[in-house]
């Protein structure tokens, strides 16, 4: 994955995004773009504002200031557009959990317009492993089985743009390492491309092209994980993390 | 498309209720406890009947289409509470269904929750009661349409602002339409009020339409005025409920209260 990441047409684009909640700045003029089929990190510490600003690029929060573009579609004229065309999925947002896993894929497939619910849902349960979960109510599986099945919901409509919030956060290594695997297959099969959070910093090495690295809000540095590595002299991300927790003194708050 | 969006939430409430029978049974604990208590008060009252004629048919009229509005109101709330409750709703608003749409799957959940206890309620009184609820003939169907119109409109105000207040506002669900009972007409006719209340209740659209019931079971002329008032404001509340539902969202985004959907 060192390829240059093709900006002409680009997936997302941020500028100068600012978020203040009272007094409190949790977004500070953030400027960003995410290729098409590019996978893109959103590297910070707890409360860096991660969450803040995937939620300001689905329209969950409107942005004090600064502009949002998905698809080349803006807020609030273009929403449908973009929203039928991405998805998200965080192992913290979990879908009715009276509701089985097939009644749950189905009311999200209709939501979405999926053509041929059925066999698109038995195809991602299976790519997820998690077929013999169909007849279950979700709030009978297991912490990872839920965070598989909300996978699967975000795959649904074969999103051009996925948003993914720790999507392996509790899943164990073996499924970790298989949903990393899953979200590089359907970035080649569809050219999708991920923005995704997670505190594993191997796993962001791994998986993303390009990492942003935020603190307080504000852009630290953004790059490959390689630059980022040699740019601070470290061996790993996670040393890097380290070293600016500390230098920040507990970055996010 | 719409139409499909619409229709996969009300897959939701469908999926919800075939699987819960506390949740069905709800259905018929109401209607069935508000008939038993109030059809004995009924059959008590029954002795004074020369002294009040149509007493009866008033109240039974006005208890059965009271809990329509009632139920209507309570189908839109509950549908938002439901995703309230399972944090649905921030899976529903990243995805493509409008706000509208989703307001749209509420009503839909509401109507045939109303369906469903109005006819209960309906066999009930005629069953238990020898009370026909239909001798308002066509007319009935225009009160209920009306009823429910407004029950929507309120439904949609009390989902804002328990979008607005968070979970600890759900009691409004089921408390905040006995505010406008007592100026609702249901029991007795808006003149036995004190003048100024009068013309709150002038203002409501339930007023008109218990006024026009008892002009029907009455066998006065045609409630049409009245109907068309209960239609006009229902309609004019109905566009200031959801006019109202897009401004308590459109504060909810900007104070990042989608993110915090719960308590
Ligand atoms: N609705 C809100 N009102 C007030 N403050 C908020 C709100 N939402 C987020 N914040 C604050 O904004 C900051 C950023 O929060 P955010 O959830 O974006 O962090 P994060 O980077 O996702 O952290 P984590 O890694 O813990 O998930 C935090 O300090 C948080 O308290
Ligand atoms: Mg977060």
């Amino acid at each position: 994955m060192t390829t240059a990441p093709d900006l002409s047409a680009p997936a997302v684009e941020a500028r100068n995004l600012h978020k203040r909640f009272g007094d409190f700045v949790a977004v500070n003029d953030l400027s960003f773009t995410i290729g098409a089929g590019e996978v893109y990190g959103l590297l910070g510490a707890n409360g860096a504002g991660k969450t803040t600003t995937i939620s300001m690029l689905l329209d969950l929060v409107t942005p004090t200031s600064g502009q949002v573009r998905v698809l080349g579609h803006q807020y609030p004229k273009g929403r449908q557009e973009i929203l039928s065309q991405v998805n998200f999925s965080s192992t913290y947002v979990s879908l009715p959990l009276r509701l089985t896993v097939w009644e749950n894929m189905r009311v999200f497939a209709a939501l979405y317009g999926v053509p041929n619910p059925k066999q698109r849902i038995l195809e991602l349960l299976e790519r997820f492993e998690i077929v013999e979960t169909l007849k279950k109510p979700v709030g009978d599986l297991s912490s990872g089985q839920k965070t598989r099945v909300y996978l699967a919901k975000a795959l649904l409509n074969r999103p051009k743009v996925l948003f993914l919030d720790e999507p392996t956060a509790s899943l164990d290594p073996d499924m970790a390492d298989k949903t990393r695997q899953v979200i590089r297959e359907i970035q080649k099969e569809y050219g999708t491309a991920v923005l995704i959070t997670s505190h594993n910093m191997a796993e962001m090495e791994s998986l993303c092209q390009r990492i942003l690295f935020i603190a307080r809000g504000k852009k630290l540095m953004e790059g490959t994980p390689k630059q980022i590595v040699d740019h601070y002299g470290r061996s790993n991300l996670e040393e890097v993390f380290i070293q600016v927790a500390r230098d920040q003194g507990g970055a996010g708050a | 498309m719409m139409m499909q969006r619409i229709y996969g939430l009300t897959l939701r409430y469908i999926y919800l209720y075939r699987g819960s029978l506390p949740r069905m049974l709800e259905q018929l604990y109401w209607p069935v406890m508000d008939l038993l208590v109030w059809g004995f008060v009924t059959i008590y009252l029954r002795q004074f009947e020369g002294q009040l004629p149509n007493f009866l048919a008033y109240f039974l009229g006005g208890l059965v289409l009271w809990d329509i509005l009632f139920r209507s109101q309570v189908g839109v709330s509950v549908a938002y509470l439901e995703e309230v409750w399972s944090r649905n709703l921030l899976n529903l608003f990243v995805s493509p269904l409008r706000p509208i749409e989703l307001i749209a799957a509420a009503m839909t959940f509401s109507v045939a929750r109303v369906a469903f206890t109005a006819s209960v309620s309906v066999s009930i009184a005629w069953l238990a009661y020898d009370f026909n609820t239909f001798i308002m003939g066509t007319w009935l169907a225009a009160f209920v349409g009306a009823l429910i119109v407004m029950g929507w409109g309120m439904g949609i105000v009390i989902s804002a602002l328990i979008m607005r207040f968070g979970q600890g506002a759900e009691s409004l669900a089921w408390g905040l339409i006995f505010l406008i009972q007592p100026v609702a007409a249901v029991f007795y006719p808006v003149s036995v009020l004190p003048e100024p209340l009068q013309l709150v209740a002038w203002m409501i659209p339930a007023s008109h339409v218990f006024e026009g019931m008892r002009q029907v079971l009455n066998g006065g002329p045609s409630p049409t005025e009245h109907l068309a008032w209960a239609f006009g404001l229902g309609a004019v509340y109905f566009a200031a409920g959801l006019t109202f539902f897009y401004a308590i969202l459109r504060e909810a985004k900007r104070a990042g209260r989608l993110l915090r959907v719960g308590e």
